[in-house]
């Protein structure tokens, strides 16, 4: 194709090396800008449950912050093992992130939803606890979604030989990302399940 | 085939197209196939008609299969969430809220995918080879990469623009539909919910057209001024242009969707109870979201990455200062307007209590949220502007620019400060008492890098060789008139006094002075100063003035009589007011001074329009600047500069004898353009 042979030969054309370390950065900056998003987000549960929380099942909010740390340190396996040209290690790694990533938002949407006092869900009558809670897992919920759906794809790019050790930018920002989603829970759970002291319904 | 017959043919099948598609949405939801009334039909196929012809006039353009794709997006979501509802036993299944609501998140996304925003990077999925793009498209007419996804920073960047002053042009126009009902006290035309909804419609329009001018000089200038062929991320570029268009879509949409009441601040308990039109408004804000968020992130990325050689930051042109500090803010501040309104379209669609004190919620957290964005929005929203003005003043004054380094930073202190003063818009609504003073005291220190921007300008201007072209007219209104804003800001930001003038149309002559200083009278003098860049022709002069005088004289008048009038008790956003209040007279002046404003506007837009075919051929460098724009061809090749050049001096060493601040061609090249004995 004539567009391909003439690519990286127009003036000014940027070296792979500092393609990379664009990436990087931008890649930074977007988590930047997230943090903010989830910052407002931990400032409206402050603003109106103030030093309470509602009774929540708390061995499942131990269970799925568990499954998600766990998961973190898959992804740095894969991360570091596709860098080392370790397909084999990349692939089964990744995979079981994935599948850790899923498991949590099921016990997220599929079991605390059914049984915290949601609105939508439940029909539960318990105002603004279980809006706040409905809102943060929510919101979470939606970013581990997409990082799920973002490591399949980099799991298939893996699966057809598109990464190595030269190409692993797609694998590392899929972790970059994957790892904040994982530490933004780790400000979430305790704000959901841990600070302030309990009132709801029996109390 | 004529390219007539086809524009008729597409018409015709566009609107019978039209009608079957409705009647089948109507089969789908469970509806009897022809609607009770009229309109509807018309509605559907008029609007199928317009992107028929669209089709026929270009079938390739990227504009045209985006409204294609948006439209079919929005359809798949009403039948969606209809079925759902089915499913689900919930009575009635054909809701209007929750299905259209469902379209307005799904239509940017089938835009998007119809436009090609999204082509490359389902391919990259699949392995697929996607080569950068270079030139415009093969064979098809250079002008539709202007109408469709490109990923040229200067293509995206007069993409930008040009949508922004058709925005404002429809803003105006808003404007001038209300304030013509406000000429005279009682009601005259309009229904009381039409008239707040395009209160509100003129406040966001026009944010939007503010947020696209900023970004398309943004685009076009800064990889030009540092010395890059393109932006850092091309494709992310294009991206957020375009999810722009259909953000703006709609925002205006809202209007048939029953409007909204609350004006652009959107004050939760009122939009929680509002006509649906509120969650088209939001949804359209929120994507809107995503253009300044992703546009941001290319700036700052290009900025800190790509510039030439021998540019170190305090080396860079004083307007890619003023980008950066506006990109930070857009960065991280549009995720809380994001979040407040999507807190109230969930509140809306799940009965849910964020906002609502019966169940435990705050109203106050609302405010706290929006604000939180949207006053460092106004600092967006000058930043840029205040920029041009530092760009532009020392090439009309022949002088170097007085204190760069104080303006550079001046710039960041805005915008950091810019973050910690957002409650002064609360002193009235019932807020924690003790923030009252620290916010008053912190809104009173952001004058002061302000300030220093009026000192520097001063400084550059004082003892210059000043000429008058029409680029500095503008540049020295918006100084003028940025000084009204600048002054009527501190009553605001005192206690006792805002507790007088909050919601008055004293507020609306201050933002008013603000915005037109900081960014339209910017703007337009970075039009006319860059407009033979752009098109490598000039504009003509004598329209240029008139512009430039009816837009002043008319704004003058405006921004005072607003000011005055809310001194004399007028409220802002009341579609009617008591005639002993003795305001009639001031009201009938606002409202010729609005016309001659958009009139003046006008004018402008005709002499940039006419002066792209018929202007005078330009110089290459008309205004004798330093900056190495000037120094390639206009317009700009592809990739801007042949040869990367390097940067030897200092940038607005104006008349000091030998500086010199690119050297071209470093390589070496220059010594064989020199004679060579
Ligand atoms: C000296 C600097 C400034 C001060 C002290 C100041 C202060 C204030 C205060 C206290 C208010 C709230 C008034 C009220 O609602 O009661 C206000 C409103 C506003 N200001 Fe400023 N301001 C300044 C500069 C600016 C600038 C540079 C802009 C932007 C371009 C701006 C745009 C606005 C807007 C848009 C509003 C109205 C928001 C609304 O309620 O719709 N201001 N200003
Ligand atoms: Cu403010």
């Amino acid at each position: 194709m004539a567009a391909d042979t003439h690519a990286h030969e127009h003036p000014g054309a940027i070296s792979p090396a500092k393609r990379l370390k664009m990436n990087r950065v931008g890649l930074w900056l977007f988590l930047l800008s997230e943090t903010f998003l989830f910052g407002g987000i931990l400032v409206s549960r402050f603003y109106l449950w103030g030093a309470t929380r509602p009774e929540l099942n708390q061995n499942l909010g131990l269970a799925v912050t568990l499954i998600l740390l766990i998961s973190s340190y898959f992804m740095y396996r894969a991360e570091t093992a596709i860098k080392h040209d370790d397909r084999g290690d990349f692939l089964r790694s990744i995979s079981v992130t994935i599948i850790l990533g899923i498991l949590f938002v099921a016990g997220v949407v599929g079991l605390e939803w059914q049984e915290a006092p949601i609105k939508p869900f439940t029909g539960g009558e318990f105002g603004i606890y279980g809006d706040i809670f409905f809102f943060m897992t929510g919101m979470h919920a939606f970013h581990v979604v997409t990082g799920v759906i973002l490591l399949m794809i980099v799991a298939y790019r893996g699966y057809k030989g598109h990464l190595s050790s030269e190409n692993f930018w797609p694998a590392e920002a899929a972790a970059i990302y994957w790892h904040f989603v994982d530490v933004v829970w780790v400000f979430f759970f305790p704000a959901l399940y841990l600070m302030g002291s309990v009132v709801g319904p029996g109390h | 085939m004529n390219r007539i017959v086809r524009i008729l043919l597409g018409f015709i099948v566009g609107f019978v197209a039209g009608i079957a598609v409705l009647v089948a949405v109507r089969v789908l939801l469970g509806l009897t196939p022809m609607p009770a009334t009229l309109a509807p039909v018309l509605f559907s196929g008029i609007g199928f008609a317009i992107l028929g012809l669209l089709y026929g006039f270009e079938p390739s353009l990227g504009l045209t299969r985006g409204f294609i794709g948006m439209a079919i997006a929005m359809i798949v979501g009403v039948v969606a969430v209809t079925h759902f509802r089915r499913a689900m036993g919930l009575d009635p299944a054909y809701a209007l809220e929750p299905a259209w609501t469902m379209a307005a998140v799904l239509g940017p996304i089938g835009f998007m995918l119809g436009v090609g925003a999204v082509t490359d990077w389902l391919k990259w999925i699949f392995g697929i080879h996607t080569p950068d793009q270079h030139g415009p498209p093969e064979g098809k007419p250079a002008w539709t990469r202007y109408f469709g996804f490109d990923q040229n920073h200067k293509v995206i960047g007069i993409q930008y623009t040009v949508t922004g002053i058709v925005l404002m042009g429809l803003a105006g126009i808003f404007a001038l539909i209300f304030r013509s009902e406000l000429a005279i006290p009682g009601i005259q035309f309009l229904a009381l919910d039409m008239f707040n909804s395009l209160v509100g419609l003129h406040g966001i329009v026009m944010i939007a057209a503010i947020l696209l001018g900023i970004g398309g000089f943004a685009n076009y200038l800064v990889p030009l001024m540092i010395g890059a062929s393109d932006m850092a991320f091309p494709r992310l570029n294009g991206f957020a242009f375009w999810i722009a268009v259909p953000s703006a879509l709609l925002i205006v949409a809202a209007l048939f969707f029953g409007g909204w009441d609350t004006g652009w601040t959107g004050y939760a308990p009122l939009s929680v109870r509002g006509a649906m039109g509120v969650n088209f408004f939001m949804i359209g804000v929120f994507f809107f979201g995503f253009s300044s968020i992703l546009g941001s992130m290319n700036l700052i990325t290009t900025t800190l990455y790509m510039r030439a050689p021998g540019m170190g930051l305090f080396r860079m042109p004083i307007y890619v200062w003023a980008v950066l500090a506006t990109a930070l803010i857009q960065l991280t501040g549009t995720q809380f307007i994001g979040l407040s309104f999507l807190m109230v379209v969930l509140e809306r669609l799940f009965d849910l209590g964020f906002f609502n004190p019966a169940e435990g919620g705050n109203v106050i957290l609302f405010q706290h949220l929006f604000w939180f964005y949207s006053h460092p929005a106004v600092y967006i929203f000058i930043l840029p502007g205040l920029g041009i003005v530092s760009e532009l003043l020392p090439v009309f004054a022949r002088k170097p620019l007085f204190g760069y380094k104080w303006i550079a930073l001046s710039s960041m202190a805005i915008a950091l400060m810019g973050f910690l003063v957002w409650a002064h818009h609360m002193f009235a609504a019932g807020m924690e008492e003790a923030l009252r003073v620290p916010f008053m005291y912190s809104t009173m220190l952001v004058a002061v890098p302000t300030g220093v921007k009026f000192f520097s300008w001063l400084g550059t201007m004082w003892r210059g060789k000043l000429s008058f072209p029409t680029p500095m007219l503008f540049v020295l209104a918006s100084i003028a008139v940025f000084l009204i804003g600048g002054l009527t800001g501190p009553p605001l930001a005192t206690v006792p006094t805002d507790l007088f003038l909050h919601d008055s149309y004293f507020v609306v002559g201050h933002f008013h002075a603000t915005m037109f200083g900081g960014f339209v009278f910017p703007f337009f003098a970075a039009l006319y100063f860059w407009y033979p860049k752009i098109t490598g022709r000039m504009y003509n002069e004598r329209l240029g003035q008139i512009h430039f005088a009816l837009q002043t004289a008319g704004f003058y008048i405006m921004s005072l009589t607003m000011a005055r009038t809310g001194l004399l008790g007028m409220r802002r956003r009341i579609a009617d007011y008591d005639p002993d209040l003795g305001i009639q007279n001031l009201h009938i002046i606002m409202t010729v001074a609005g016309f001659v404003i958009f009139f003046g506007v006008l004018v402008g837009v005709y002499n940039l329009i006419v002066s792209a075919r018929k202007g005078e051929v330009a110089a290459a460098n008309p205004w004798g600047s330093r900056s190495p724009e000037w120094q390639i061809p206009s317009p700009a090749p592809e990739h801007n500069y042949e040869e990367p050049f390097e940067v030897v001096g200092e940038p607005y060493d104006y008349g000091l004898p030998g500086s010199v601040y690119v050297d071209m061609h470093p390589s070496g090249s220059k010594t064989a353009a020199s004679p060579a004995h």
